[in-house]
């Protein structure tokens, strides 16, 4: 095969796009499989986890969130794009009154954040919110 | 870490029995995510506070576990029904063991 000026560039962008194809679902997976282990592959219905977050973060060191979900037992947060998917984990008790809560957090880089909530009955809820990162909060 | 770690913690003094209350927690630390590296390559290691709990006469209210993805001096807003004069109580565990305690004291009118 002779490699013409044309043929290089559209093999260069073919990789550059399988390695940005392999680069981010890494993260996703992670996130994945942390959801699975939490929930044990269950169904995770939608709708009644309100989950609030910035459209666009301008710094990803602080990033205020709040999660609300009435009748929930707990509400895990994850972010799909940090090294470590898991946030956090609010397990509310008997003196707990909305089942909310707020607090900030770090994100790597323009990412979902997740919030599953597992209620009464044992079922869970999910919520899902993209967020766009201008700088990132991992240090480097 | 140990040193310079404060509580602070906004509890209303007085509120009607069975009322619903705000309370907003910050503790200063610096939350090592043991993700970044120093000048010489070598990554620090983490040094959070890995769990915080809020409890009111003994009954928890909430318990929360963090990972390094919460921000330095971490903060906590959340709601808390208020059924008699009590105290409530805070803790916050360090990775390297220590505990950092603060209460405050309601009274129901």
């Amino acid at each position: 095969m002779e490699l013409t000026r044309r043929k290089i560039l559209a093999i260069g962008s073919g990789t550059l796009a399988l390695a940005s194809f392999t680069g981010l679902p890494a993260f996703a997976s992670l996130t994945d499989e942390a959801i699975a282990a939490l929930t044990g592959g269950a169904d995770i219905g939608e709708g009644v986890v309100v989950l609030t977050a910035p459209e666009i973060a301008e710094n990803g060191n602080t990033v205020p969130v709040k999660v609300e979900a009435p009748g929930a037992v707990s509400i895990t947060l994850f972010a799909d794009g940090n090294p470590v998917p898991n946030v956090a984990t609010f397990n509310f008790g008997p003196l707990s009154a909305s089942r909310s809560a707020s607090t900030r957090i770090r994100l790597a880089a323009t990412q979902n954040v997740v919030a599953i909530a597992k209620m009464e009955d044992g079922s869970f809820q999910m919520a899902k919110a993209n967020v766009k990162v201008t700088i990132g909060g991992c240090g480097g | 870490m140990a040193s310079g770690v404060k509580p602070r913690v906004k509890v209303p003094k007085t509120a009607a029995a069975g009322e619903t209350i705000t309370i907003k927690t910050l503790i200063s630390h610096k939350m090592e995510s043991g993700q970044r590296k120093d000048d010489d390559g070598n990554i620090i290691p983490r040094s959070i506070i890995n769990r915080f709990t809020a409890e009111f006469n003994g009954q928890n209210v909430i318990d929360v576990t963090l990972e390094p993805a919460i921000s330095t001096n971490p903060y906590f807003q959340f709601e808390a029904v208020v059924p008699e004069t009590g105290e409530f109580k805070f803790t916050w565990y360090d990775d390297d063991g220590s505990v950092y305690e603060e209460s405050k004291k309601i009274s129901v009118s």
